[in-house]
């Protein structure tokens, strides 16, 4: 079952937890159940249309979901998932 | 009296209080400032500018900081050099090149830097920092040193020595990260939270983007207040080419332009180019790039923060943004030197390599009053350009010597 990492502008919702344990197999299955959980929390990362916000970045095991299957990456054997706001470059 | 409004959401709308923080609480969007347009109206004018600092501290009221800069320190208020030589080359009568590699630290980014360790100090921070792979490094370094604040610059640990070089020698101190850019980012934004650091590029980001407005306010200024027909740009994260179109419509806001139509074109490096790439698309939805590999290595945002709004700016100003090859990025920094005088990093290379397109495409013509942002130094980036290096001659301490080799090569002079 893998942690998930909440970054500070969420942890309102996880009553301030950092690190929340949450089984899913798939990152699309994850966020429902974190929004089961703490509700409030889907429409902090989704838009609209139900697409990851553009300033948002999911983290597999530290690779962007936006490169592997989007919502559909699995989590067989993923030991953390991280929240990760966009952090621009200089 | 403040002349900021508000920090506001780019994308939900939110608007918080003018604090260090850089990203919605609700929907992780960027934060803007928001200036009271009429109260700079009121008090600034042409006059007041010319009579201020000769640096980017005399558009001190369009930039979002109320104490604490030194008007002193020699950022900003660079050449506009009109560039009759690479102008005839390319086809263009009234060509002219922004010279920024002549910044304290050889960059753009010392505007940016100099607004933000300003409002690091007047937010009352003691140390200041940047996550970095290059120029924001030394301009952060640099900034640092003069302010006397302790600095902190985080770098990848396979960073070139020579950034690395560049940074310590201002007394930063340098914190090399065993990880991706990505993770050193990530790491930097928890710092940034936890130790209250001022971090550049993270919590005073919305005030230090603002510092990029005095490209597009100077250069109106030194063409005698008026605005160019085209102003060629690098695209990196898109924030100094969102930033040109921001800071020419404050122009307007506040009376000091009648009107302005400038077409702001932005320029890539193929390797890395994925606001082009979805420029090409007609797309407003750019693909990141996971891998860039590009010679442009300053420009090398793969997943760019402001590729969105850079790409709405070229819908509304009818900007173009083109990408160029590794080649043609060596070539337009040769060109650039070798016609103008000016020896810029490989980001030059790159916003000649797309002028010279824009004038083959006939987007720009012959007497478009037209401006290149020429916004770092060559030395900067020699190893671009290692194996172009000019023809040298190897001679004995002799006359007799030069004059045969000269001869070999076909070179005959008149004494």
């Amino acid at each position: 079952m893998p942690t998930v990492r909440i970054p500070t502008p969420l942890r309102s919702l996880t009553g301030g937890e950092s690190r929340v344990d949450v089984a899913a197999d798939t990152v699309g299955a994850l966020v429902q159940q974190l929004e089961a959980d703490y509700p409030g929390m889907a429409e902090r990362l989704l838009d609209a249309d139900g697409e990851l916000r553009r300033f948002v970045n999911i983290y597999v095991d530290g690779d962007d979901i936006r490169f592997k299957d989007g919502f559909d990456t699995a989590l067989d054997g993923v030991g953390e998932v991280s929240i990760v706001p966009s952090v621009a470059g200089g | 009296m403040s002349t900021i409004n508000a920090l506001q959401c780019r994308e939900c709308g939110r608007a918080y209080e003018p604090r260090a923080v850089h990203v919605c609480e609700f929907c992780f969007g960027p934060l803007e400032v928001q200036f009271d347009y009429q109260a700079i109206r009121d008090r600034i004018s042409r006059e007041s500018i010319a009579a201020g600092p000769q640096t980017l501290w005399r558009y001190a009221d369009l930039l979002p900081v109320e104490s604490g800069w030194d008007p002193t320190w020699p950022v900003g208020l660079t050449p506009l050099q009109r560039a009759h030589n690479l102008g005839e080359r390319l086809g263009l009568n009234r060509l002219y090149i922004k010279n920024d590699t002549v910044n304290p630290s050889f960059s753009f980014k010392d505007r940016v830097v100099a607004v933000a360790v300003a409002k690091a100090r007047e937010l009352g921070f003691e140390t200041f920092a940047c996550a970095s792979t290059g120029n924001l490094a030394g301009a952060v370094a640099a900034a640092g040193a003069r302010h006397g604040m302790d600095t902190y610059v985080f770098l990848p640990a396979d960073i070139e020595l020579g950034k690395v070089r560049g940074a310590a020698v201002y007394g930063a101190r340098i914190v090399a990260v065993d990880g991706t850019y990505d993770e050193l980012n990530r790491l930097c934004s928890e710092i940034a939270d936890l130790y209250e650091w001022a971090f550049c590029n993270i919590n005073v980001r919305p005030y230090y983007a603002e510092g990029s407005k005095t490209l597009a306010f100077e250069t109106v200024e030194q063409l005698g207040w008026q605005a160019p027909d085209h102003i060629v740009a690098p695209i990196a994260s898109g924030s100094l080419y969102t930033k040109i179109g921001k800071g020419l419509r404050e122009l307007v806001d506040v009376g000091l332009l009648d009107e302005q139509h400038t077409r702001i074109h932005g320029a890539q490096g193929d390797g890395c180019a994925p606001v082009a790439e979805a420029f090409a698309r007609d797309s407003m939805t750019y693909r990141a790039v996971r891998t860039p590999q590009t010679i442009a290595k300053s420009l090398a945002i793969g997943n760019p923060a402001d590729g969105f709004y850079a790409l709405k700016l070229a819908k509304e100003c009818e900007g173009v943004i083109d990408a160029v090859s590794d080649a043609e990025i060596v070539d337009g920094i040769r060109l650039l030197a070798e016609t103008e005088g000016v020896f810029a990093e490989t980001a030059g290379g790159v916003t000649v390599g797309v002028l010279k397109h824009l004038v083959e495409n006939g987007e720009i013509g012959p007497d478009d009053l037209t401006v290149a942002l020429i916004t770092g130094n060559g030395l900067k980036t020699q190893e671009a350009i290692d194996s172009q290096t000019a023809d040298s001659f190897a001679v004995k301490p002799t006359v007799t010597s030069f004059e045969q080799v000269l001869a070999d090569r076909g070179v005959y002079v008149t004494a």
